[in-house]
């Protein structure tokens, strides 16, 4: 294929991602360097109340925002090199909880609460869900034919299902006096509040994220099992393997690469740990990055968003996926390309 | 085909093996069962802790809305066919629904014209046939389970719940075909080319992939919310907001999308045999012609497929749409986010679930449809990639 053939197919999918993934890339570094805020002025205002004889008039310097002639707010961007970071990691400050081995003060701080979920979230999660979809691939492939069909359906819908609505369906049975809360309370016999406290809400998120992604690892493994080789499996037998040991030896060496293909994307993915949080709306008690930059985005009150915070989130939790991909991606790399050059 | 002797499980592995994948099915469908069946009972039956309470609603049959035997067997009979006829139906009527050269109009109208029919029947037809013949019949008309529609009723009518139906689709069928579109020609182009750039393209890909949206979105904000006072030096006073507009929504979850695309396209289009495109162009057809005559009448299966994840990515998402949308274009999932944060009363409660309920819904009948295709399309990926 000539070369401007090949821009023809290519170009318009290649231009919709540098319009909307680099640029605003490029942006968000840009704007993690520079505060946007109105422009204020201090005036003195003096305010009037009625007061017997005389009025009593206090004077009193005020700081109000700078108008333009059509009444909106006049803005000023500054460039503040690291300060808004500074702000949102607060070095000093977490230093001093460090050194002092406060862990729970240093969690108080935001960013790092933030950042303790999303990471052990990923990494209680992946093993989890690559044991449960390699377990339910192995369980299903031994079931007669029949019923795999209607096996697979089920399996898919926790998949398929919008993750906010799947985490509710989930709080659902524990709100309140609901079924499952109330069935652990008569089991365990005393009072359960499963979203009073944030290691239970933590609990339920890591189900509900288990419960959603082990299906897909399930597809993918069992799709691989269907290529195995039996002749293998047969010499396995011949000489005397256990279940277990052909299990070991033969299908997990033949499913290697997938289960690093899924995990992968599970990295990815569980690092973007969001819908949780909205579902189980647990932001008073844990939240994670990528709803840290989301609350940023978020108009307050008088409807302003913190942009320049929102960015310097965003940088820190790109820098984390890329601290989280490198060394996975290295190392398959070599896998694939490092024989040939 | 069975397995050799020698292959088979013992009794106890197998026994073990069924108990697992029974367990692992209870707890994959139970809490959407569950939703389901909530949705359809008075509050004071919903959420009591007594699941026989919450599965029969006496409460719900004492106000006087429950169904029959009759009602119930009727019900299961009718989604029952309408299954079987839209699994064994859809493909072809999709096809020859009058939009030949545009067959994702065609089955876009198809499912629609179903979604409708089967609200016709849940909401009309069916309480105007058994009200007829409930009374006839005795003990098998009286009402048993509690089942009431008013939540739907008070979401869909009186909350207005279709205007966020109606966005939604708007958004979902720009994003699929305008991702199906150029996805289409990027993968057929990378899985025809085998120059380093195709690769470092896809690796390129791959990494945007691992992009957090929030990151994205955060680039956008600003630029979308001024967009009216940069782009005015160019367009006047014609300059669009885009903060608010489905349009830019949809770009933004079409770009965020691409990479996906193009990577399962890829591997659909490595799957159909270089000679075919060869003998077509040895006819004397360009890439150009080759690809509109030979390769587009066999891609639909793999197009298919990709525009399924692209739908469910579109349908699902809360974060871009949440945060890119005003409330008068909001679609369902922010929307109903909104319902459960302002619920105070337990029939708040209620009507929240029946919102969710009538948001996955068309994606279990997706499933139903097409699980075939989206098993095929996730091993796709994973074992040719």
């Amino acid at each position: 294929m000539k070369f401007k053939t090949f821009a023809w197919f290519v170009g318009p999918s290649l231009l919709m991602m540098l319009l909307f993934i680099l640029a605003p890339l490029i942006s968000v570094f840009w704007q993690s360097f520079n505060l946007t805020q109105p422009v204020m002025q201090t005036q003195m205002v003096e305010t009037c109340t009625p007061g017997f004889i005389t009025q009593i008039c206090v004077t009193e310097e005020k700081t109000i925002p700078v108008l333009d002639d059509e009444g909106n707010m006049v803005t000023t961007t500054t460039f503040v090199g690291f300060d808004v970071y500074r702000e949102l990691l607060q070095p000093e400050k977490a230093w001093q909880k460090i050194t002092a081995g406060d862990w729970r003060g240093l969690l108080l701080i935001d960013f790092w609460g933030a950042l303790r979920f999303t990471l052990t979230f990923t990494f209680i999660t992946l093993p989890l869900v690559i044991g449960l979809g390699l377990g339910l691939a192995v369980a299903v492939n031994s079931l007669v034919k029949s019923l795999r069909g209607s096996v697979i359906f089920i399996t898919l819908l926790p998949f398929i299902i919008t993750p906010v609505i799947g985490a509710l369906s989930i709080k659902w049975l524990f709100i309140g006096d609901g079924i499952l809360t109330a069935a652990l309370e008569w089991w365990l016999d005393k009072d359960i509040a499963m979203f009073a406290e944030a290691w239970t809400i933590e609990f339920l998120m890591l189900f509900y994220r288990v419960w959603h992604a082990a299906p897909f690892a399930f597809v993918v493994f069992y799709a691989g099992l269907q290529t195995i080789n039996s002749d293998s499996l047969e010499s396995a037998v011949i000489d005397g393997a256990s279940r277990l040991q052909q299990l070991w030896y033969i299908v997990i060496p033949h499913l290697m690469p997938l289960i690093v293909f899924v995990s992968l994307i599970h990295l990815m993915d569980a690092y973007r740990v969001f819908e949780e949080i909205v579902g189980f709306s647990s932001q008073s008690h844990v939240i994670s990055l990528q709803w840290l930059t989301y609350e940023f985005l978020v108009p307050d009150q008088a409807g302003n968003r913190s942009v320049s915070r929102a960015s310097a989130s965003a940088m820190l939790t790109m820098i984390g996926i890329i601290f989280l991909l490198i060394y996975p991606l290295r190392k398959t790399w070599k896998q694939y390309y490092g024989g040939n050059s | 085909m069975s397995l050799p002797t020698y292959r088979q499980l013992p009794l106890s592995m197998k026994l073990f093996a069924y108990g697992f994948v029974a367990i692992w099915c209870l707890i994959a469908a139970f809490p959407i069962l569950w939703v389901a069946v909530i949705s359809f009972k008075l509050p004071i039956d919903s959420f009591d802790h007594n699941p026989l309470v919450v599965l029969l609603g006496p409460n719900t049959v004492a106000a006087g809305k429950g169904i029959s035997v009759f009602d119930l067997v009727m019900f299961i009979g009718l989604v029952w066919a309408l299954f079987r006829v839209l699994k064994s139906k859809f493909m072809i009527w999709g096809r020859h629904s009058g939009f030949a050269a545009f067959p994702l109009l065609g089955w876009a109208s198809v499912s629609l014209g179903f979604m409708l029919l089967i609200v016709v029947t849940l909401f009309m037809v069916l309480p105007g046939i058994s009200a007829f013949v409930n009374p006839n019949l005795g003990f098998l008309g009286q009402g048993i389970i509690g089942f009431t529609l008013e939540h739907y009723e008070a979401i869909w009518v009186e909350r207005e719940f279709y205007r966020n139906f109606i966005n939604s689709m708007v958004v979902t069928f720009g994003v699929v075909t305008i991702s199906l579109t150029i996805g289409t020609l990027a993968g057929y182009g990378l899985a025809r080319s085998g120059t380093k750039l195709a690769f470092w393209l896809l690796v390129v890909a791959l990494v945007f992939r691992a992009l957090p949206h929030s990151v994205l979105v955060a680039g956008y904000m600003p630029v979308f919310i001024n967009s009216a006072e940069i782009l005015a030096p160019i367009f006047g006073d014609a300059a669009p907001t885009f903060y608010g507009q489905p349009l830019a929504v949809i770009a933004v979850l079409v770009a965020i999308n691409q990479p996906f695309t193009i990577w399962m396209l890829r591997s659909f289009f490595q799957n159909i045999p270089v000679e075919l495109d060869e003998s077509a162009r040895v006819d004397g057809c360009n890439h150009i012609q080759a690809f509109r005559h030979v390769i587009m009448p066999v891609m639909w299966p793999g197009v298919i497929t990709t525009g399924l994840f692209s739908f469910l990515l579109a349908y699902n998402d809360f974060l871009v749409t949440s945060l890119l949308l005003d409330m008068q274009n909001q679609t369902m999932v922010p929307a109903i986010a909104n319902f459960f944060n302002m619920e105070t009363t337990s029939t708040d409660q209620v009507q929240a679930v029946a919102a969710a309920v009538s948001i996955i819904a068309p994606l279990f009948v997706l499933v139903m449809v097409f699980q075939r295709q989206i098993v095929s399309g996730l091993t796709a990926v994973a074992v040719k990639g």
